[in-house]
């Protein structure tokens, strides 16, 4: 099992939740996050005087799949948060040694 | 000449003589003679100047209460929309009051009190305001039918008031996605044209007056005009990324602060008791009645939106309810100078009863994005109270109400849809998709509206 975690610009969380539906993920865990990568950040002014806001807010994505399906959830990530703008995010995948649906005692891909 | 007009008679023969002179009794007790209550002047001239300032420092106390309904406005409109947007929501208020003021100042003035003869659809006494800086109105004639005891600057100050409130409606309808710029653009138009001459077709003695058209404080005049502009704004700027999904189905944007939105409607609570006891231009004893009528009219207007929000939205919905009673309070404004306590009652709660479904209907059937109501409370308010001076005072004609509504519709429909016409031709309406996604308060005004809590190295190690 795999855990994909995506961190994409947050007006793209509808596009990226109904692409993966689309695609028969089951659910999904989202997070709201700061962050920095190449964008970096910008200046806002404020009575005359600049700072810095150096974290830009994201939306952190996160979906178990089967290994079979990684490929498919990326690809659909991808084509629903791409803008073709600095900062569309990035996407990462992790091994998972267990799954369990608290539920039920399911574990493995059942609980997925 | 300046006036508005007290029709219903009932209300006006009420006033009190204020002038009874106290006597001492025999046994020392202190007794008042007996007074004619249907004078209101009387005694020496001392007397009377005396009540003539009444009457103006009541006029300047209702008119900073309805200045208060911009801090109102703003809460309600900022609470009601989403926390990236609050600075310019905030920023709107504040600056269609202070550029309304002076353009109001300017020409809205002379348009909206043309002098003459009367009757006429539009007229221009010329710039500025002639006789601002005179004390007492001149005292001849005071004890007369008619005699008006404001000074310019009393009633200047008041009227501007109004102006303000007029162009501050529009700001909730368009929310969230306006150019800065045309919102200031919009202001001039609306305090400098468009409101004054609607003004002056009734309070400034024009054709609407002639005919017998009945609108004590403004719902038609302020909250209808305001309301039709909200209307052709926000329909011409178009809805909000996301208001409606592919399937043209609305979505919510839930507003980012409930507390402050009906901290917001509590204020206009408070503001209409001089918006409408102040349309009074006297202080004489019809004030309180009016204050009764426009309290019971705004309490049966937040029930008639309770009952209508439990039965269509399953749910007795908050801001729905803040939304009914602000629909009471705009639609009893016309009606409130003559009306009876049961008609009074009735009008306020049928006007919230109506704002629930109305809201709907801008949003379900006209697709139009109204974040606050606007449109709903005061256009659709200010119409249901036109309409029931019509049934319930005597000498209003339903007829006549219609037609008033009928031209405040067709005038400001015609001029504000030129102006918002001409600010999206020439690009200056809307933002950008990227300003409206990242919020108005930074890509507009920098930074915003809740800023972030600073913890730089320097804060940090200090």
């Amino acid at each position: 099992m795999q855990l994909i975690t995506a961190v994409i610009k947050p007006h793209q969380l509808d596009a990226v939740k109904e692409g993966l539906k689309s695609i028969g993920v089951a659910g999904i865990t989202i997070s709201e996050v700061k962050g920095f990568g190449r964008q970096g950040g910008h200046t806002e002014t404020y009575r005359g005087a600049e700072y810095a806001v150096e974290f830009i807010p994201k939306v952190k994505v996160e979906v178990l799949a089967a290994p079979e399906d990684t490929t498919k959830v990326t690809d659909a990530i991808t084509a629903a948060a791409a803008t073709g703008k600095i900062g569309d995010g990035k996407i990462w995948v992790t091994p998972v040694s267990e799954v369990i649906r608290i539920r039920t005692g399911e574990s493995g891909t059942d609980a997925i | 000449m300046r006036w508005k007009l007290l029709t219903g008679g009932g209300l006006a023969t009420t006033a009190m003589l204020l002038a009874a002179s106290p006597v001492l009794a025999q046994d020392g007790d202190v007794v008042v003679e007996e007074v004619d209550l249907y004078v209101r002047f009387g005694g020496t001239a001392a007397d009377i100047a005396q009540t003539v300032i009444l009457d103006n420092i009541f006029i300047f106390i209702a008119g900073v209460l309805v200045f208060f309904m911009q801090a109102g406005f703003a809460l309600l409109a900022s609470g009601l929309t989403r926390a990236k947007n609050s600075s310019n929501m905030m920023m709107k208020s504040l600056m269609d009051a202070a550029l309304g003021v002076l353009v109001f100042a300017l020409v809205g003035w002379g348009l909206a009190y043309p002098g003459g003869d009367g009757g006429a659809w539009f007229g221009f006494a010329g710039w500025g305001i002639p006789g601002l800086m005179d004390g007492l109105p001149d005292l001849a004639g005071a004890t007369e039918d008619g005699f008006y005891p404001l000074s310019v600057s009393s009633d200047f100050f008041f009227q501007a008031a109004f102006a303000a409130t007029a162009a501050t409606i529009v700001a909730g309808a368009v929310a969230e996605r306006t150019k800065f710029v045309a919102y200031l653009a919009y202001t001039v138009v609306i305090t400098g044209f468009i409101y004054p001459v609607v003004v002056s077709w009734q309070w400034g003695g024009g054709w609407l007056a002639e005919r017998g058209f009945v609108d004590f404080a403004g719902s038609g005049l302020v909250h209808l005009t305001g309301g039709i502009a909200a209307l052709v704004g926000a329909a011409l700027i178009g809805p909000r990324i996301g208001k409606f999904g592919a399937d043209g189905k609305p979505r919510a944007i839930p507003g980012h602060s409930i507390p402050l939105a009906m901290t917001g409607v509590f204020i206009l609570f408070i503001g209409f008791f001089g918006f409408n006891p102040g349309s009074a231009l006297q202080a004489d004893m019809s004030v309180p009645v009016i204050a009764v009528l426009t309290l019971f009219a705004a309490c049966a207007g937040a029930l008639g939106a309770l009952v209508s929000s439990w039965a269509l939205l399953k749910k007795p919905d908050t801001s729905m309810a803040g939304n009914g009673l602000l629909a009471g309070l705009v639609a009893i404004c016309a009606g409130v100078g003559s009306m009876d306590v049961v008609p009074a009652i009735i009008t306020g709660f049928v006007a919230g009863l109506i704002v629930v479904p109305a809201v709907l209907l801008i949003e379900r059937v006209l697709k139009v994005d109204d974040p606050v109501g606007a449109v709903s409370v005061h256009a659709v308010s200010g119409l249901v109270g036109l309409i029931a001076v019509g049934i319930f005072v005597d000498e209003a004609s339903i007829g006549t109400q219609l037609l008033g509504a009928g031209a405040i519709i067709v005038f400001v429909g015609i001029t504000s849809g030129i102006l918002f016409g001409i600010l999206k031709a020439v690009g200056i309406l809307r933002v950008s998709a990227e300003q409206e996604i990242e919020g108005l308060d930074v890509s507009e005004h920098g930074a915003p509206g809740y800023g972030p809590d600073m913890l730089t190295p320097a804060a940090a190690t200090a």
